[in-house]
């Protein structure tokens, strides 16, 4: 097997400054333990390689192997046809659902008492994306558990929101038949004070191509495990991420990319922006490669804006490549400082300071925003952005 | 008509907590309509003069002052003189990526007038700016000078002067690195913004051939942060002849 970890850039990319070592792992990706049980997963340490990050200590309640029967507050706005359904946890398993990848969503699974699934017919082509809403009230410990259904050659995009005060873990299983083509947006913006650990499976099938995005701006915690794989070739999968930290906040988004399947591409891109002591993020992009995945073609790239001192942003991308006969791979990855000189710039040209670092910062976001697609999202997302921007010139004011 | 003045002015930079004084006591008065080239050889202190009346941080004037029409430039931020008038198109101008130059533009013009440009006017002024300059009209959707050849960023700096229309413009060399083409497009823009508004110049640049295009009504000598010598446009003639070593030995 040959693992490999390199550094490419596409023209037009050149990073401000170059932050880190591509991360090269002592054992492959795919040896991670997958299991719908529990009892597979022993209490992290935080010294696991898949923890090594995360203020495990602060998320124990999360980890603990005890339902609590309770659950967020749904809202839920769903087009003609779209299917709002329930399924056990036992037919979510038979069905091939992929397995938990540790401890945290193993145990989401097995306490969540069932399945919500979202059903898109065959050939329906969405007009309006499927809204829903899920709110924290009282800080309570959920447990959760979604599976979005794509039928053949449908169009669809799904819209989930996160917001108020709880404690949650969720599986999210998102599958996309032949010639789907489906956009999910997960969007986190919790309470300050909310902790949210996910692990979101996408199964792209034969032809289909599916985005995923993910925009989280609130929580204390919040640690997304993104994993997709390939049912068929010709299939598409495209992973775009903003995250915007403030101190105190830690935002961890972790991708796996597992390409088994010959002639699919993954394009990934996530951009994050720190602000205020203590902002910490993590960024960790895993692409493998295997033997027969011929014709593969994959992209991933994450860059950090630090606006302020103190702040700490990790960056890991990491690709095994276990055939040659690919397309294309690379990555690259850089965390940069607020550049001074773009502000004079602007400033010299009479743009007041608090604008003209909007204008950077929106900048900065605009290649991965534009992307995204969904027009709601972006206004919303462009006027969050120049909310936390706000409250950092209040702060340093 | 309007003054821009300075006097004695001392400016100094901060490198590896070193304080290092770049210009030692600068005195020199513009009008409006007139132009000023300021002539003189590498690490002389010009971009240090041009950065400082723009105010940039990196500069710090331990003595001396800066008065538009009676106003402490010294005084302004950064924004606040550019709001004031005054322009400085830069030596190497900074790419904003994912800032597009038409998004740029407006919101500059916005603050610089207080009041957002009527829309249909703006589009034909820009359009027809750009066409001067010939710069591609798919530009405007580019972002701020990424990716943008030395060329390129000149006259777009040159773009925003026809566009924001300062009273009085520093340009900082802004003639190195273009080929004759560029030069004289470049050249034609800074004469129809002067026209336009009675803008005064500070011309900064290293060589002579731009004063082919752009006759300057002064002349001074820059060396080792103080002017050497000033005089009329037959100064320049000299200098094309003779070099800067005449005063490089004399101020040794
Ligand atoms: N950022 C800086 N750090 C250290 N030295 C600087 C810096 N900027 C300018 N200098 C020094 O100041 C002097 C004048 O520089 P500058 O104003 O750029 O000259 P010019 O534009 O005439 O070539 C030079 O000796 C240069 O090395
Ligand atoms: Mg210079």
């Amino acid at each position: 097997m040959s693992l490999l970890a390199e550094k490419t850039q596409r023209p037009g990319l050149a990073p401000h400054t170059d932050s880190v070592a591509t991360f090269v792992p002592d054992q492959s990706r795919a040896e991670r333990t997958r299991s719908y049980a529990v009892a597979d997963f022993p209490m992290p340490t935080g010294r696991e390689e898949d923890w090594r990050f995360t203020p495990v200590d602060r998320i124990r309640p999360l980890l603990k192997d005890e339902a609590t029967g309770l659950c967020l507050d749904w809202d839920e706005s769903l087009p003609a046809g779209v299917r709002l359904g329930t399924m056990s946890v036992a037919d979510w398993q038979a069905a091939g659902a992929p397995a938990p990848a540790d401890r945290a969503a193993a145990i989401a699974a097995a306490h969540s008492g069932g399945v919500g699934v979202i059903d898109i017919p065959n050939d329906a082509e969405l007009t309006e994306p499927v809204r829903i809403r899920l709110s924290g009230g009282d800080g309570q410990l959920v447990h959760g558990h979604l599976m979005i259904r794509a039928g053949r050659f449908s169009k669809a995009t799904v819209v989930l929101t996160h917001d108020g005060l709880a404690d949650y873990s969720e599986v999210l299983t998102i599958t996309a038949s032949d010639g789907a083509h489906l956009t999910v947006v997960s969007l986190q913006e919790w309470d300050d004070r909310s902790i949210h650990l996910g692990q979101h499976d996408v199964v792209v099938g034969r032809d289909a191509q599916v985005k995923h995005i993910a925009v989280t701006l609130g929580g204390a915690i919040v640690r997304l495990n993104t994993n997709a794989t390939y049912a068929g070739p010709g299939g598409s999968f495209e992973a775009y991420g903003v995250y915007f930290a403030d101190a105190g906040q830690h935002l961890e988004h972790r991708l796996f990319v597992d390409h088994a399947v010959p002639h699919c591409t993954s394009n990934v891109e996530y951009k994050g922006a720190l602000q205020g002591d203590s902002a910490r993020t993590v960024w960790v992009g895993d692409v493998l490669i295997r033997a027969a995945a011929e014709g593969t073609d994959t992209y991933e790239l994450n860059r950090n804006l630090l606006l302020t001192d103190g702040a700490r942003a990790d960056s890991i991308p990491n690709l095994e490549i276990e055939t040659g006969e690919i397309a294309g791979a690379g990555h690259a990855s850089a965390t940069g400082r607020f550049d001074d000189q773009q502000l004079f710039y602007l400033m010299a040209r009479g743009i007041p300071e608090a604008e003209a670092r909007r204008l950077v910062v929106r900048g900065f976001f605009a290649a991965v925003v534009s992307r995204i697609g969904v027009p709601e999202v972006i206004g919303h997302l462009m006027s969050a952005i120049d909310a936390e921007l706000e409250a950092s010139v209040a702060v340093a004011s | 008509m309007s003054t821009l003045e300075i006097r004695d002015l001392h400016v100094a930079i901060t490198a590896d907590d070193v304080q290092k004084e770049i210009l030692r006591g600068v005195t020199l008065t513009i009008n409006s309509g007139e132009t000023h080239a300021i002539m003189g050889p590498n690490g002389s202190g010009k971009s240090t003069l041009a950065y400082s009346i723009a105010g940039h941080p990196k500069y710090t004037v331990t003595s001396g002052t800066i008065n538009l029409d009676g106003e402490d430039v010294l005084a302004m931020s950064v924004d606040e003189r550019a709001r004031a008038g005054l322009f400085l198109a830069m030596q190497y101008p900074v790419e904003v990526p994912g800032v597009t130059v038409s998004n740029f533009l407006r919101t500059a013009k916005t603050a610089i007038d207080g009041e957002a440009p009527k829309l249909r006017t703006w589009v034909k002024d820009v359009k027809e700016a750009m066409g001067n300059l010939r710069m591609d009209p798919v530009f405007a959707e580019r972002g701020v000078n990424e990716g943008f050849s030395g060329g390129e960023k000149k006259r777009h700096e040159i773009l925003q002067l026809e566009l924001l229309k300062p009273r009085f413009a520093v340009l900082d060399e802004t003639d190195s690195g273009l080929d004759v083409d560029a030069l004289r497009i470049v050249s034609e823009g800074v004469n129809r913004a002067q026209e336009a508004s009675d803008m005064g110049v500070l011309l900064i640049t290293h060589y002579t051939r731009i004063l082919r295009y752009i006759k300057p009504d002064f002349v001074h000598v820059f060396v080792d942060g103080v002017i050497a010598e000033e005089g009329g446009p037959e100064l320049a003639d000299r200098l094309e002849d003779e070099g800067y070593d005449r005063f490089l030995t004399a101020a040794v």
